[in-house]
């Protein structure tokens, strides 16, 4: 499916040899990154991981269209390969997973990435929010001291990313048609990856498709591969050029699937076969993009080697930072709940400090 | 200043530099103000823009600040609060109007779960200036749903803090301050109270010198202290002056805020007096009054002559309009709670 007007979605230029093993490169270092959190978890590293294996396409491709000097990004639990392509800092990042900090130590406002939403949908409406946000500052009542309007009249996107199950909350409802009547600058992005934990997307959605529903919000809506690295760059470019350019909201529905489990709690084998896993899952995006670099000349084996070196040194270091880092003081427990704390939140860090003999 | 607020009603102005409004002018003053102030500031909810809102309270703010500054919303509340999620993280200070009470339910999650908790997930990089308008409690025979006292619910969620005014003064000075504030703050608005009028000094909200952040002492007494907010205090006061015809000196504090609760404040009042007595329209199981006799109990045990009474709504659903005058505390039921405290003798 696909309802987004060519013209507003200015042809994208084709990608270059080197962005195509730019997106390689980063394909693996998530690969890797994503595979080996679950051995951390395995090895008591970290107590407990949502993997993304078989969405690596999904989320390199949607991350790479953003422009983190203006658009802002609002994740699930489940977007490491949208923060890595981002240029998060990965070990704030995977903090989240160390139960560090909920929504993870890196800083949102520099990254461009909001914290770590646990919440199924929870922060699809504030993408909204934020998207009007960007209207009104383009005008001429915004905050002039946080947003200006845009020098080239193109407003900043919020993306936001939520799922097959995600669909089914009242919330999305809200956010797409909030959106829709503000003409919002929001790319709904929709990682279908099959599974809701152990329940199927034909017992999910209505209707077996999410990009369906946009038309009834007047709302352009691409269905795609989302195994195919390049299809998902070239999708969501599109959809950036539409919301930018102020013409509203546009929905991606990325086709992909959870080859994994849903967390390393999860047990697939009480709800899908290894039949059922295989046909459903398809070919290894990551497979799949690297024998098209090679039909097409554009990396070789030397170049993979290379790609793979790479993302395990990465990993090294991402896990050597990770199993450096200690606890957070328990005052920020305290501190960190208001800007302007009250007497009754100091009298009881107070009592902590003395009790837990933290004087 | 421009007082088209307050179109075909004269302002009356009083000797003492007062003004005499209602609380609904009042509150649509301070928000004018706050727009006027604060280029941040968005006012938005369903039917706030054109129409007013349903009380009035924005009546007039969109044709004078824009549409762009007051808008009007698609018609769902959790919409509207994730909205405000992330238009305080694009920087601006929303001021989102929930119609009644009884519709921040559906908003609930995005209350708790989001608004409550962004500054502390984020580690402070993402503050939620949030000032959540909603027009609170009974005493309007209004359908169900539209008469609910939910503080102790949002007293109760981390991260959030619960302000209600009394009169139009404070609720002038209250709003004006609970819409700089750089946390989220729940701003209860007693509905029965919108049209009474009352005397409001724009310059100065406390000629003591008082915090805004505190209780307020409305009637200083010395045999009982009656603890109350929103539309409550108002009949406290009541009762205080028919009690004063039988000699019973009654201080009335008004809390004004209800997280955080200001325990100095009960701690110095009812060491004076040596009695309480706390009165409010919501259920009584786990309602607020349960708190405030905590921390009487905590800070003046041994000063008490009696246990702290709670005159409050019952355990049931809020009532239909027939019932509700047998439902929110009357001048009988509180006169009854202050005889209960007067005559305890220890057993």
């Amino acid at each position: 499916m696909d309802t987004l007007p060519v013209a507003s979605g200015a042809a994208a230029e084709p990608l270059t040899p080197a962005q195509l093993r730019e997106l390689y490169s980063l394909m693996v270092a998530v690969r890797h990154l994503d595979t080996s959190a679950i051995a951390w978890q395995r090895q008591g590293i970290i107590p407990g991981y949502a993997p993304e294996l078989g969405q690596e396409a999904a989320q390199v491709g949607s991350g790479y269209a953003v422009d983190t000097t203006r658009d802002f990004v609002f994740p699930t639990y489940r977007e490491m390969g949208v923060a890595r392509t981002m240029g998060v800092d990965m070990v704030a990042y995977m903090s989240t997973h160390k139960a560090t900090w909920h929504g993870g130590l890196y800083d949102p406002l520099e990254s461009r990435l909001a914290p770590i939403q646990a919440v199924v949908a929870g922060s699809v409406l504030h993408a909204v929010g934020w998207a009007h946000g960007q209207t009104l500052a383009a005008g001429t009542a915004g905050p002039s001291t946080v947003n200006t309007a845009p020098a080239d009249g193109k407003l900043g996107v919020a993306l936001t990313y939520f799922g097959d199950g995600a669909s089914s909350q009242g919330d999305v409802h809200e956010a797409l048609n909030f959106a829709a009547v503000m003409k919002a600058p929001v790319v709904f992005f929709v990682q279908n990856n099959g599974w809701a934990i152990s329940v199927p997307t034909e017992r999910q959605v209505a209707g077996g498709s999410v990009a369906a529903r946009a038309a009834g919000y007047g709302m352009p809506a691409l269905q795609i591969d989302g195994d195919d690295v390049v299809a998902v760059v070239e999708a969501t470019r599109r959809a950036f050029a539409h919301a930018r350019a102020g013409n509203g909201p546009v929905l991606i529905e990325a086709m992909t699937y959870r080859r994994g489990p849903h967390s390393t709690s999860d047990d697939p084998g009480r709800y899908r076969s290894l039949d059922e896993e295989r046909d459903g899952a398809g070919t290894d995006p990551l497979e799949r993009f690297r024998q098209r670099l090679l039909a097409d000349g554009i990396a070789d084996e030397a170049f993979f080697a290379e790609a793979l070196a790479a993302a395990k040194a990465e990993e090294e270091q991402i896990r050597t930072g990770i199993q450096a880092l200690g606890s957070r003081p328990g005052t920020e427990m305290f501190d960190l709940v208001f800007q302007e704390t009250t007497p009754a939140l100091q009298a009881q860090a107070a009592s902590w400090r003395e009790e837990s003999e933290h004087v | 200043m421009s007082n088209s607020i307050l179109e075909g009603e004269a302002l009356v102005e009083s000797p003492a530099a007062t003004t005499v409004m209602s609380m609904q002018q009042a509150l649509n003053r301070a928000l004018d103000e706050v727009l006027a102030e604060n280029p941040k500031t968005l006012i938005f909810g369903e039917d706030c823009g054109r129409l007013g809102g349903v009380f009035r309270i924005t009546d007039g703010l969109q044709a004078r600040h824009g549409e762009r500054r007051v808008f009007d919303t698609p018609l769902a509340e959790s919409g509207i609060l994730g909205m405000s999620v992330g238009l305080a993280m694009a920087g601006f200070h929303p001021i989102p109007e929930v119609q009644f009470d009884g519709f921040a339910y559906p908003a609930i999650n995005q209350i708790v779960c989001q608004i409550a908790r962004m500054n502390y997930r984020s580690r402070g990089t993402l503050p939620m200036p949030i000032t959540l308008r909603v027009p609170s409690f009974g005493g309007i025979r209004a359908p169900e749903h539209h008469g609910e006292s939910l503080e102790s619910l949002f007293a109760h969620v981390p991260g959030l803090k619960v302000v209600s005014p009394s009169n139009p003064h404070e609720a002038y000075h209250l709003l004006k301050y609970a819409a700089t504030r750089p946390d989220p703050v729940i701003f209860m608005e007693p509905k029965s109270r919108y049209w009474q009028k009352g005397e409001v000094d724009v310059a100065r909200h406390d000629a003591a010198g008082g915090s805004p952040t505190g209780a307020k002492v409305m009637r200083e007494g010395r045999h009982l202290t009656l603890v109350a907010w929103g539309a409550m205090v108002a009949r406290c006061l009541q009762v205080a002056e028919l009690a004063a015809e039988d000699g019973i000196d009654i201080e009335v504090l008004d809390l004004r805020w209800l997280k955080p609760i200001d325990a100095a404040a009960l701690a110095a009042s009812v060491r004076k007096t040596r009695r309480a007595v706390v009165v409010h329209e919501a259920p009584l199981t786990s309602g607020l009054g349960a708190e405030v006799a905590q921390l009487i109990t905590q800070s003046c045990f041994d000063t008490l002559r009696g246990p702290v009474e709670r005159v409050t709504g019952f355990d049931v659903p809020y009532p239909s309009g027939d019932l509700e005058d047998e439902y929110i505390p009357n001048i009988d039921r509180i006169l009854f709670g202050i005889q209960r405290v007067l005559e305890y003798k220890r057993g």
